[in-house]
C-alpha cells in the first residue's frame, strides 16, 4: 500500500510568501560558503545532502487530503481539503480520459476537510463514480451547501460525476474496494471519525481532528486497540501538549507527545505527524519533528517507533 | 506515591520521586491535594523539587498543569526546581517550560519566591 499526502495542513490552507522564498534562497547561498557548482544537478545534490529539509523544501499548505493506493483500479482518499485539487489532477492524468471510481472517507465536514471538492476535477467528468463515505448524517448537506449560491458558481447538482453518499456504521468493519475499513468516533466539535484501513496484511490508521483526554483511561485504551499493530498512523499533532491541555483544551486537536505515547502503547511502526498548525513555518514544523523523535528516543520501550512529519507530496510505502 | 514535603517559612517544598505516569498520576493528585488546600488557606507558595523524578509522561504533566491552574485560582504560585536532564527535556518538548518557571536548584526557587523562605532553607 502506498500513502500519498496531498494536503497536510490543519484548519486553513497556507502558502509560502515571497519573503519566505527570499529568506530560504539567501540562507542556502550563505550555507554554500562560496562553493562553485558545475551544473544545476550538482547544486541540487548539495542542497539535498547538506541543507535542512525546511530550507530546501516546504511542508506545504494544502488542507487535509490523503490518498491510499492499494493496488486496485479504484482510488481511495481521506478527506477533501484543498489537497483534493492536486489529487484530482493526478487522477485525471493517470486515467487519461477514462472515467475513474473514487472512494472518499470523511473524517468530518468542517470546512478545511471539504473545501477542495468544488475543485476536484474528476467531479466534472461524466462517467466518474465518486462514493463519499462517512458516519455523519450531514455529509451530503455540507457538500451541497458549500456549492450553493452565493458561495460558489457551480452548484453541486451541476457536477457531471455520479456522486453517491454512503453512510458507515462506527465500530463496524466494512469491505470497500477490497479494503477492510473500520471507522471510530473521535472527540472533536461535532464529532469526527478516524479510519483503520487493512489490506494485504498491512494497516494504515488515519486519525485527524481528534482530541485525547488524558484523564479518560477507557478512551485511551479504545484508541490503543484501534491503532494496535498499525504499520502507519497519520495523527493530528497540531498543538504542543501544554497548549492542548490548557489554552486550547476542547479545541479538538492533539499533540505530538500524545501521538508518540498512544503509538508506543499500540506497538505502531510508523507515526506521521499531520494537520500542522497553520501558524507554523517550515522551520517550526521541522523543529517539532526533531523534538518528537527525541521524545520517542527518551521513552522508547522494546520497539522503536519511526516518526515523520507529513508534507504535501510525501509518499510512504507500507 | 510518596510525596516528601518540607516547609520553609511561607514556601512548601514537595518532592515527587520515581516515575510519574498513567499508572500513578491519580495517586499523585490525591497526595498533592491537601498541600494545595493548605497553600490556599495559608497564602503559601509551592516548589516542586523534581530532583528525584526520573520520568514524567503526559498524564503526569497534566497533573502539574492542573495543580498550576488551581494555584493560580488561589492566588498562589507553583514553581519547579532541580529537574533531571531527561525530565527537563520532556518539559521543553511538551512546552511546559513556557508554563512553569523552573530553577536549577531548590534554593534558587525559594529565593525567587521569598527571601524569608530562602533564609529558612539556609538555616537548614
Amino acid at each position: 500500500m502506498r500513502v500519498r499526502f496531498w494536503g497536510t495542513r490543519g484548519s486553513i490552507p497556507v502558502a509560502l510568501t515571497s519573503a519566505d522564498i527570499r529568506d530560504k534562497v539567501a540562507e542556502a547561498l550563505f550555507r554554500a560558503e562560496g562553493r562553485r557548482f558545475e551544473s544545476v544537478g550538482e547544486a541540487h545534490d548539495f542542497a539535498v545532502k547538506h541543507l535542512d529539509f525546511a530550507l530546501t523544501h516546504t511542508f506545504g499548505g494544502h488542507s487535509p487530503c490523503v490518498e491510499l493506493e492499494t493496488g486496485t483500479q479504484e482510488y481511495l482518499a481521506c478527506d477533501m481539503g484543498s489537497g483534493a485539487r492536486p489529487f484530482g489532477a493526478h487522477v485525471l492524468a493517470r486515467q487519461s480520459g477514462k472515467p475513474a471510481t473514487v472512494n472518499v472517507f470523511m473524517s468530518h465536514v468542517h470546512w478545511d476537510h471539504i473545501m477542495g471538492f468544488p475543485f476536484f476535477g474528476p467531479a466534472y467528468v461524466p462517467g466518474t463514480h465518486i462514493r463519499i463515505h462517512g458516519c455523519h448524517e450531514v455529509i451530503e448537506q455540507a457538500f451541497r451547501l458549500q456549492q450553493a449560491p452565493p458561495c460558489f458558481p457551480v452548484e453541486f447538482s451541476q457536477l457531471a460525476a455520479d456522486i453517491e453518499f454512503v453512510k458507515l456504521a462506527p465500530g463496524h468493519t466494512h469491505e470497500i474496494s477490497a479494503v477492510r475499513v473500520t471507522p471510530t468516533p473521535q472527540m472533536h466539535s461535532g464529532e469526527s471519525y478516524g479510519y483503520r484501513f487493512e489490506v494485504g496484511g498491512k494497516v494504515v490508521v488515519y486519525t485527524t481532528d481528534s482530541e485525547h483526554k488524558l484523564e479518560n483511561r477507557a478512551q485511551t485504551e479504545r484508541f490503543v486497540r484501534f491503532f494496535h499493530g498499525a504499520d502507519l498512523v497519520v495523527f493530528d499533532a497540531m498543538y504542543s501538549l501544554a497548549d492542548a491541555i490548557s489554552v486550547k483544551a476542547d479545541w479538538g486537536h492533539s499533540s505530538n507527545i500524545i501521538g508518540v505515547e498512544l503509538c508506543q502503547m499500540a506497538r505502531v511502526k510508523h507515526l506521521v505527524l499531520f494537520h500542522h498548525e497553520p501558524a507554523y513555518d517550515d522551520a517550526a514544523i521541522e523543529g517539532v519533528l526533531r523534538e518528537t523523535r527525541r521524545f520517542e528516543e527518551l521513552t522508547r520501550g522494546t520497539q522503536p517507533l519511526q516518526i515523520s512529519a507529513a508534507y504535501d507530496g510525501l509518499e510512504i510505502d507500507v | 506515591m510518596p510525596l516528601a514535603h518540607r516547609l520553609y517559612d511561607n514556601a512548601l517544598v514537595l518532592a515527587p520521586a520515581g516515575r510519574l505516569d498513567h499508572d500513578n498520576c491519580e495517586a499523585f493528585r490525591e497526595a498533592l491535594a491537601p498541600h494545595l488546600e493548605r497553600t490556599a488557606k495559608d497564602g503559601m507558595s509551592i516548589v516542586l523539587d523534581l530532583s528525584g523524578l526520573e520520568y514524567v509522561s503526559s498524564a503526569g504533566l497534566r497533573c502539574f498543569m492542573l495543580a498550576a491552574k488551581q494555584a493560580k485560582a488561589q492566588h498562589s504560585r507553583i514553581v519547579i526546581a532541580a529537574m533531571q536532564p531527561v525530565v527537563a527535556e520532556i518539559f521543553q518538548i511538551a512546552r511546559f517550560n513556557l508554563v512553569f518557571e523552573a530553577f536549577p536548584k531548590v534554593r534558587d526557587a525559594l529565593s525567587a519566591l521569598s527571601p524569608a523562605a530562602a533564609a529558612a532553607f539556609d538555616r537548614g
